[in-house]
């Protein structure tokens, strides 16, 4: 990591010496152990705030929709699919951007760190050779990052950054034979009464803060359907209903757009596993299709398009 | 007032004493997640969560809660009249609430029970609940309640307070209230020599691990259009994804919204949490909205807390430092530096 840090320094400091850019979108170290917080530069005396370490989670796409200026910005693998598909839903010009690829050796998940703790609070972490080594009042621990990424991250067949201007680092060996879906075949062989039950248990804790909408970089809509007051579509309530609705529409709106970067799982507050809706949507589209999002920017959303050889009768 | 001991094996006992004569919510764990639930059973209850998630917050003022109902069936004699929905006010007790969180309701006493105007739902719920602190042996590295008024063993707002000592916790009650509670539990042992020096090292060493000290000495003489005016904002607000995590994981954000929602001919009158941090939360019926920008919501939110509430009430910040806010943000939008920035502001 140590080394992705230099070579995003000096990345960073070039460009905007050189006035390549007019902003740099990238991370700094967060204010609590395990965090990170997007930050965005515009002078090259700013660049020693640049951080890079297996907590810069955060889709940094979420951060360019309608932007005016032209900007670089670090981007992993999820990162760099997600700008893809805002160059194609229009939300920023390719021209507007130097991407600066980052291979990604997959993110670790906070919480999973946190659990693993049970309520001893870590005061310093850091990371070599594969292992987060977290240290705190009377314990030190070790574990192998490998065990404790996102879920996503454990599952992600696109480490590396799918366009890029630059790359921080050689590309990374993207996993292969990872079972994508494990969860999903579960949800799939449930009776519909069982799935039912399923979706209300994990839906429970929701508290509506819709920090799961406002963490996906494809949720940019200038008033989101929950937010319509005239006509008001959706109850303000907590009511499981209005929850569901909620959660169900903007997994359907998602459809053949979502990269499983896994945000909005990562800043729920109460640990729902909303992902689960969206990548059975995910793999939905995959074998109707043949479309996994984001990879190619001549190849426009299923979803967008019209083809006369749509699998679907109804449609052609 | 009286000071008693238990140990924790009896602990129990006492819990279901209380179940007897009040509704008990204490923090329960499910998975990783601790909230406070009303509890039905003396071995529900999981103490050893320094800080729940959210903030017992709703049980005072509910997310969401029906406050009256109507019908519009014409020719009806109650039509368009609102009818009050009945709630269980029977006596409460909130069992192993963190001082911090007994603090926030004191504050929040001033937005919703302040002469002339009072919050008939809050100020009845305050009354029929008698408030268990449990004091912080090991505060969260988050946590900075000495910074804003309070500390881990704060008595104020609480009606007992207990101390965990190892193999028991030392019971002190406070008021009036806490008096009456102890007295049905039937406890009578008086706390050991021993004891009453543990519960004063427990004090002491909480104080010692303080970890968070953020200065607010400053706030109250900052001219507020200056700070309003302040160029750290644009760096404050930009990471930020405008959702409504901290408003509501915060003891001390009260902002509702009033709603009705109508099925055929009968409605009823919610009351539901608002969040500052959404659009819809100051979008006038007009279609103009005064906080459009990202920058102006995030800025309403700290100037509320940390300035307009200092100028109003003369009572410091509104907020009680427990750090979920810090804990809980996507994005590492941390308020301890957000309150330095603002303390250290110069025009």
């Amino acid at each position: 990591m140590q080394s992705y840090r230099t070579k995003i320094f000096e990345i960073a400091l070039q460009l905007l010496v050189e006035r390549q850019v007019d902003a740099v979108l990238g991370f700094r170290r967060g204010t609590i152990p395990m965090m990170s917080q997007p930050i965005l530069i515009s002078s090259p005396d700013e660049v020693d705030q640049l951080h890079w370490d297996s907590f810069c989670s955060s889709n940094l796409a979420n951060y360019l929709p309608r932007r005016k200026d032209r900007v670089a910005v670090f981007a992993k693998g999820c990162d760099s699919r997600n700008i893809i598909l805002q160059i194609l839903e229009n939300q920023i010009k390719r021209e507007q951007l130097y991407i600066i690829g980052v291979p990604c050796q997959g993110m670790v998940d906070r919480r999973k760190v946190l659990a693993a703790l049970d309520g001893r609070e870590p005061a310093d972490v850091s990371e070599r050779n594969g292992m987060i080594r977290v240290s705190g009042w009377n314990f030190k621990e070790n574990f192998s990052r490998d065990e404790y990424l996102q879920e996503n991250c454990a599952i992600c067949t696109h480490r590396n950054p799918v366009i890029y201007d630059e790359l921080a680092a050689e590309p990374t060996n993207e996993q292969r034979e990872v079972d994508r879906y494990g969860d999903i075949h579960a949800l799939e062989a449930m009776n519909d009464d069982d799935r039912w039950q399923h979706f209300e248990e994990i839906l429970t804790p929701c508290i509506r803060c819709y920090a799961c909408r406002n963490a996906c970089p494809m949720c940019y809509c200038p008033t989101c359907f929950v937010d319509e007051s005239t006509p008001q579509w959706l109850g303000k309530s907590i009511d499981p209903i209005d929850t569901r609705t909620f959660h169900f529409l903007r997994a359907f709106h998602l459809a053949g757009r979502c990269t499983d970067c896994g945000n909005c799982e990562r800043a729920c507050p109460m640990g729902i596993k909303v992902r689960q809706l969206t990548k059975k949507l995910e793999k939905d589209i995959k074998q109707l299709y043949a479309y996994e999002a984001g990879l190619s920017l001549d190849e426009p959303p299923p979803l967008d398009t019209y083809r006369p050889d749509d699998p679907q009768e109804f449609i052609r | 007032m009286t000071d008693k001991m238990v140990k924790k094996a009896d602990l129990n006992e006492l819990l279901n004493r209380l179940l007897e004569d009040y509704r008990v919510f204490a923090p329960v764990r499910r998975g990783d997640i601790t909230t406070f639930q009303q509890i039905s059973a003396a071995d529900e209850p999981d103490f050893s969560c320094t800080n729940t998630i959210l903030s017992p917050k709703s049980l005072m003022l509910p997310q969401s809660e029906c406050l009256f109902d109507f019908t519009l069936e014409k020719g009806s004699d109650m039509a368009g009249i609102m009818r009050e929905i009945d709630k269980d006010y029977s006596p409460r007790v909130i069992f192993g609430i963190r001082p911090c969180d007994a603090q926030s309701f004191q504050l929040l006493d001033l937005n919703f029970d302040t002469s002339p105007y009072r919050d008939p739902w809050w100020v009845r719920r305050r009354h029929h609940t008698t408030l268990v602190g449990l004091g912080c042996n090991v505060p969260c590295s988050t946590c900075f309640c000495t910074s804003v008024g309070g500390s881990p063993f704060a008595e104020d707002g609480l009606d007992l307070l207990l101390t965990d000592v190892g193999d028991e916790f030392a019971l002190q009650a406070i008021t009036e209230k806490g008096e009456q509670l102890l007295t049905k539990t039937g406890i009578d042992t008086e706390p050991s020599a021993a004891t009453a020096k543990a519960v004063l090292a427990c004090k002491e060493s909480a104080l010692g691990l303080m970890r968070s000290s953020v200065p607010t000495n400053n706030l109250e003489k900052h001219d507020a259009t200056a700070l309003f005016n302040a160029d750290f904002w644009d760096k404050v607000q930009f990471a930020c994804i405008n959702c409504g995590i901290c408003t509501y994981v915060c003891p001390t954000c009260w902002c509702f919204d009033i709603q009705d929602e109508v099925r055929k001919n009968n409605g009823v009158r919610l009351r539901n949490w608002d969040s500052c941090m959404s659009p819809l939360f100051t979008l006038h019926g007009s279609g103009h909205n005064p906080r459009n920008e990202k920058l102006q919501r995030v800025r309403q939110r700290f100037m509320h807390k940390l300035k307009y509430f200092v100028d109003k009430y003369e009572r410091g910040v509104a907020c009680v430092g427990c750090g979920r806010c810090v804990e809980q943000c996507p994005v590492n939008i941390d308020i301890r530096e957000v309150v330095r920035l603002m303390n250290q502001f110069k025009v």
